[in-house]
């Protein structure tokens, strides 16, 4: 059952031929069974029975009425998407006392179509790095290739709340990350345990983990999906975005979200076009671009092949395919640094202890009040960016650094308008540099070193707004889950989806399949 | 490149578009330009009077000499950006620049939330958030984070 896709699920829930108590029941089982991935914060499973138990009763009722969309359907949110009476913590102590008394408008909307919350997933503190190992909570562990321990040593395995951060690793076996900041979104839909889920994206924080964990990441154009109720990292770049096994989830989760909202003066107000993706999708006038610039150093061979081998698909199947240029993409990764640690420095003025989240007892002032509660909420990463941010505003440095910074985003963001400009509809490259990377290795660097190497393909994209979606392609000679990115134009969603549908078609990925924890008691 | 290259070059890609019916588009080598290190910008000291105006405008901490090297680290990946000539260019802001801005009809829309409002603040006295007396400087402490500060 937990096997189905999101759109086979529903369907088979609306015809009955399974209930929501089953489903539901099953989902439970396995979040259980996985409970090692840590891939949660907070489980909701009280919420999750409620819910079954209401969509099973409307099917019930005599009165015909309205299958919703998403009708008992449960789905996992990042935990910094605001939800009505259930902590949302961003994976920091700042944030561990945190009861939103509103809910985020994409939650809202997958709610009012019927879809239930199962958990809020674990995230690196504040979504601020791409391994989501550096949250309060211990890190997230990549379903693929992990040694699952039988339930009796589980409770030992069982991360244990408040650890310090990278001197975490509790059994000498290495496993591979889930990669970052929404590592556990995408290991709680690659291991089963729902059908979709919700993550951020900012620098590439949804499409990573998504690569990493051999499921679908899609980001959305800039604008089409509400930021209300998200806490907010770098907000000229931060997308809700979202994770599914296929690409036709992805869109129908989309299609439920998307459209303005009065609540985010940054949805565009164009009215938005509910649309399904064909089956038969033809690719004879396509053009694909292939970015020359995307073959980095530090390009593993696999990801490579992979890559090379999606490009000659299209090709062969008679599309057009040219090799282009973006060439600020190696200063991407730069300008990101400059310009999230500037929004960072400012988003998190708003954390002091007063009116909400972590207080400190150091009552002597105003300003020591303040001070100690800062120290006390926020991890180095955080405070790292904080003082970055606040040296690269400073009044001497606010040209060199920050001005500059913005210029080179028009340059990055221009180098994509120029391609399409010249006839090209989608960019195919690959997500990441390798596969997931073992904690070991990762946590041997630092989490702006990490950050500099691992969204160096998901980045540039968030300068300019542009949609784009990781797709799982084949998996490397070591067995682990390849992804590759279709980048697509502004407010193109639709087309994007479509081409990456295709692809889906052709290299029929299979998800991983973790049944077999079902039988061990 | 020299002319016996360039042969070599076209024959190697003739011999692989023979082998596999075409040539793929994706380049077979990295293709980042080498920066040339001694044009970057010099990351500067970063001395003891910098860090205590960093920690009071930020209202946290450095911790150690780690995080200190951790900021002229960033600095230093920072001052690449000067490799790029931006003469002329206008600084992005938002990708919807393009667009205008939605604002709404000014009026109250909701409203009455006033326990929600108060529901996550740790201290609160009647209907009032509660902070200790302000406007009193943050006492100096005495740090000593290394080698970097120069003392003041």
């Amino acid at each position: 059952m937990l096997s189905l896709t999101l759109k086979e699920a529903v369907h088979k829930l609306r015809d009955g031929s399974i209930t929501a108590k089953d489903l539901c029941e099953k989902c439970i089982e396995r979040l259980n069974k996985t409970q090692q991935l840590n891939a949660f914060i907070t489980e909701t499973v009280d919420i999750s029975r409620d819910s079954a138990a209401e969509t099973d009763k409307r099917r019930q009722k005599s009165k015909p009425m309205r299958w919703r969309k998403l009708e008992g359907l449960p789905i996992a949110v990042k935990d910094n998407f605001c939800t009505t009476g259930i902590r949302t913590s961003c994976a920091t102590t700042m944030l561990q006392n945190y009861i939103p008394p509103y809910t985020a408008t994409v939650v809202q909307r997958l709610q009012d179509e019927g879809a239930y919350l199962i958990g809020k997933t674990n995230m690196d503190e504040f979504a601020m790095g791409s391994g989501s190992v550096d949250g309060i909570h211990g890190p997230v562990r990549n379903p693929w290739k992990y040694k699952f321990t039988s339930s009796n040593t589980s409770e030992q395995t069982k991360p244990i709340e408040q650890v310090s951060m990278r001197n975490y690793h509790t059994s000498t076996d290495d496993w591979h990350i889930a990669g970052g900041s929404s590592g556990g979104s995408a290991a709680a839909v690659a291991s089963g345990v729902c059908f979709g889920a919700l993550g951020s994206d900012t620098g590439g924080s949804t499409r990573n983990p998504a690569a990493y964990c051999g499921v679908v990441g899609f980001k959305p154009t800039y604008g089409m999906l509400s930021r209300h109720g998200l806490v907010p990292l770098v907000n000229s770049m931060d997308v809700p975005a979202l994770f599914s096994k296929t690409v036709d989830d992805a869109s129908i989760l989309f299609n439920v979200m998307a459209g303005h909202d009065v609540h985010d003066s940054t949805t565009v107000t164009d009215e938005f076009n509910h649309f399904t993706l064909p089956d038969n999708i033809d690719i004879k006038d396509l053009h694909i671009g292939i970015p020359k610039e995307y073959h980095a150093p530090g390009l593993s061979k696999d990801v490579h092949n992979a890559w090379e081998e999606a490009a000659d698909m299209f090709e062969k199947a008679g599309a057009k395919v040219t090799q282009v240029s973006l060439p600020h993409t190696q200063y991407s990764i730069l300008c990101y640094i400059v310009l999230n640690c500037c929004e960072v420095a400012s988003n998190m003025a708003r954390y002091d202890g007063i009116e909400f989240g972590h207080r400190a007892a150091n009552e002597d002032s105003t300003e020591e009040l303040y001070a100690a509660t800062r120290h006390e909420g926020f991890n180095d990463v955080v405070r790292d960016r904080i003082l970055a941010g606040n040296y690269f505003l400073l009044r001497q440095n606010y040209e060199k650094y920050f001005a500059k910074a913005m210029q080179v985003r028009r340059l990055i963001s221009e180098d994509f308008k120029k391609v399409y400009a010249s006839g090209v509809d989608i960019l195919l490259t690959p997500t990441t540099l390798t596969t997931a990377p073992t904690y070991k290795w990762f946590t041997e660097r630092d989490n702006r070193t990490s950050s500099e190497e691992q969204d160096i393909f998901t980045q540039p994209v968030n300068m300019a707004g542009v949609p784009a979606i990781s797709v799982p392609s084949k998996l490397s000679t070591d067995g682990l889950p390849i992804g590759l990115q279709f980048i697509g134009q502004n407010f193109k969603d639709k087309e994007l989806l479509t081409i990456a549908k295709w692809y889906e078609q052709q290299v029929q990925f299979k998800q991983l399949d973790l049944d077999y924890l079902d039988t061990v008691s | 490149m020299s002319l016996t290259k360039l042969t070599c070059r076209l024959w190697l890609q003739r011999v692989s578009r023979i082998k596999k019916g075409f040539c793929s588009k994706v380049p077979k080598t990295p293709i980042w330009e080498e920066l040339d290190n001694t044009k970057i910008p010099n990351v500067p000291q970063i001395d003891q009077e910098m860090i205590n105006h960093l920690e009071r405008v930020s209202l946290v901490e450095f911790n150690n000499q780690a995080g200190i090297e951790r900021l002229s680290k960033a600095i230093e990946s920072a001052n690449k950006l000067h490799m790029v000539n931006t003469d002329g260019i206008e600084p992005m802001e938002s990708v919807l620049e393009d667009r205008m801005l939605y604002l709404r009809e000014d009026k109250v829309t909701d409203g009455k939330c006033k326990q929600e409002v108060l529901s996550n603040a740790v201290k609160t006295i009647e209907d009032y958030f509660v902070a200790p007396p302000g406007n009193i400087p943050l006492k100096t402490k005495e740090r000593d984070y290394g080698s970097n500060s120069n003392g003041s």
